[in-house]
């Protein structure tokens, strides 16, 4: 920050605050007109006029989206796949790191090595879905739950972070005749926290938001996360398209579309302001080890 | 004898071979426990990462799924030929090129200005206030950020079409127009991450010494110029360090983004690697094509990646490994 003399408010400052100010406007500003719109009544909602305020006020949008079988299903399957897949990736993860981040073990550079490679060089999409197939998890919520478990750049970051634990305790338990998984549960996953709540918010989000690699891998409709079906909702001319057809009361499009938006953001938009830290400290974890 | 002591001395450091596979041995089985937590990550990595790549052989083949890998016909580097002679080969190399170009010319300095905007502002509230709101785009996921785009730019039922009728004009269809596409994927691009990105030059600029500003400040510079030569040289090498890594990574375009703007009329300038992959290697079914395609993406993506790691660890900094 720079040094200046007296408390005179320049205007850079007022540069800098109403860029700043313009930049969060943009950033949430989207939102607060598609909350707006998701929450007009459809009855006066005329799709190519501009509303900022609702006209009038209605949760008809959200009822439809709750009641309606394969928004909640989606809903089912992401959230399946998000809590079970966070948790099989922290396992691994960290176990993993914590396993290779001791210096005097054999096989440690072979094991570094091999996860630096696939740091470097995929196979690409083909060879991923072949061996997905041939596992027979094409349409198995557990292809995508595999498929993003982890990755070495999650390994190195809490590695680097399992090393910089003090050593003293893990020594202490030695001696007193703990192995080292029970050292890894009792002493260094407590330790961890702050690393774990990181990840476990990056895993969480990741799993929640999957596009591609749900499309890839399910095709059923019915075991679609929810970003696949929100996203047909928004690119399908009728929401017949998303297997909603079959009600009395056609609401237009828009005012659902808009509320499935919002509720798609819905999980991420409450949890975010009271971790905010710990997302904020997951990335810098990654950028001090770069 | 100072020549004798050196040659006892060389032979009986190195301990001979079976002490050394004993004290091998004992290292294990010390680690053994080690060796359990490590197992399910290893296997995750073989079974997803490494068994994959042998599905790389598919780019050497004209794959049938009927036959497998081990009944398909080889065909050398036909794929190769194949891909590398046809318009679309040309347009995916322009395309990525364009993209991450655009990407680099307008998004890139972005995340720096804010930065420096964000470290002088003494406004504490308002400091968290803003880096809130403004991380908050990177944790949607692309859909969203689809989504949105659709609902301000769509010719039916977007935001400005919508003005534009109001206004008595004609409505124009952005999603469909060739030139348009590249500056909403850059925007796209600005909008989610410009954020997200002053993180890292924010911690740069935690790091520089608060008295070169007073010395500077006594030298009479005012606070732009305080920011001109204090400021903007004490992250200079974290600019140039991310700059050379942003260029590295210039293969890689984002998959989700593209694919999901992408539509049959913008195809010629929205085509990239890995959605040609995707495209006709999975949906078309042209396996042999598609991965050779992706392979190639892999193979100049590494190279340009570790060129970039090269070149900043010769400039003394620390690469990515």
């Amino acid at each position: 920050m720079s040094f200046r003399i007296g408390k005179k408010f320049t205007l850079l400052d007022v540069i800098i605050y109403a860029s700043l100010i313009l930049l969060s406007f943009i950033c949430v500003g989207p939102f607060i007109y598609v909350l707006s719109v998701s929450f007009t009544s459809p009855d006066v909602y005329v799709p190519y006029q501009f509303y900022l305020v609702p006209k009038k006020f209605s949760l008809a949008s959200y009822m439809y989206l709750l009641n309606a079988d394969s928004f909640m299903k989606a809903l089912e399957n992401s959230a399946f796949i998000t809590i079970v897949g966070t948790l099989i990736a922290l396992a691994i993860t960290f176990s993993f790191a914590y396993g290779i981040c001791k210096q005097d073990m054999p096989g440690r550079k072979l094991f570094n090595t091999l996860i630096i490679i696939t740091m470097l060089f995929s196979a690409g999409i083909i060879p991923d879905y072949m061996l997905m197939k041939n596992l027979k998890l094409i349409n198995s919520h557990w292809a995508i739950i595999f498929a993003l478990a982890t990755s070495a750049w999650n390994v190195v970051v809490v590695r680097s972070f399992l090393k910089s634990l003090p050593v003293e305790l893990e020594e202490a338990a030695m001696m007193d005749g703990y192995n080292d998984i029970q050292i890894f549960f009792r002493i260094i996953l407590p330790l961890a926290k702050p690393c774990l709540a990181s990840f476990l918010l990056i895993f969480a989000v990741q799993y929640w938001n999957v596009y591609f690699t749900s499309m890839l891998y399910i095709s059923d409709p019915n075991k679609w996360t929810l970003q696949v079906l929100v996203k047909s909702l928004i690119v399908d001319a009728s929401s017949d398209a998303a297997g909603m057809a079959g009600d009395e009361k056609r609401l237009p499009q828009e005012t659902i579309r808009y509320a499935a938006v919002m509720l798609s953001m819905f999980p991420i938009l409450v949890v975010y302001p009271f971790l905010q830290r710990y997302f904020v400290s997951g990335m810098t974890l990654g950028a001090v080890k770069g | 004898m100072s020549v004798n002591t050196a040659i006892t001395t060389s032979v009986s450091s190195r301990k001979p071979f079976k002490d050394r596979t004993r004290q091998l041995w004992k290292n294990i089985k010390k680690n053994k426990y080690r060796y359990v937590l490590v197992f399910p990550g290893l296997v995750w990595f073989i079974i997803f990462k490494y068994v994959p790549y042998s599905g790389l052989l598919m780019a050497f083949q004209n794959f049938s799924v009927r036959k497998g890998i081990f009944g398909s016909p080889w065909v050398g580097l036909d794929n190769f030929r194949y891909v590398f002679s046809s318009t679309d080969f040309m347009n995916m190399v322009r395309n990525t090129l364009i993209i991450g170009g655009m990407n680099i010319l307008f998004y890139f300095p972005l995340p720096i200005i804010v930065a420096v905007m964000i470290s002088e502002v003494r406004h504490s509230k308002f400091k968290r206030i803003t880096q809130s709101t403004i991380y908050l785009p990177h944790f949607l996921s692309w859909v969203i950020v689809y989504a949105l785009t659709f609902f301000l730019l769509s010719v039916d039922v977007g935001l400005v079409n919508k003005a534009l009728t109001s206004l008595g004009m004609e409505r124009i269809s952005f999603l469909t127009n060739k030139t348009a596409f590249y500056i909403i994927i850059t925007c796209q691009t600005i909008w989610r991450e410009t954020g997200w990105g002053t993180i890292l030059f924010l911690a740069a600029i935690a790091g520089i010494n608060q008295e070169l500003y007073e010395a500077a400040a006594i030298d009479g510079a005012g606070r732009l110029r305080q920011i001109w030569h204090v400021t903007l040289p004490g992250i200079k090498m974290t600019i140039v360090t991310m700059l050379i890594l942003r260029v590295g990574r210039v293969a890689d375009v984002s998959l989700e983004q593209v694919l999901l703007i992408q539509n049959p009329l913008i195809q010629s300038v929205s085509e990239v690697f890995d959605t040609y992959a995707y495209n006709y290697g999975i949906i078309q079914g042209l396996t042999s094509i598609g991965t050779a395609v992706s392979a190639f993406k892999s193979v100049v993506n590494l190279v340009f990646v570790l060129t970039a790691d090269f070149v900043c660890k010769r400039l003394g900094e620390d690469g990515i490994f």
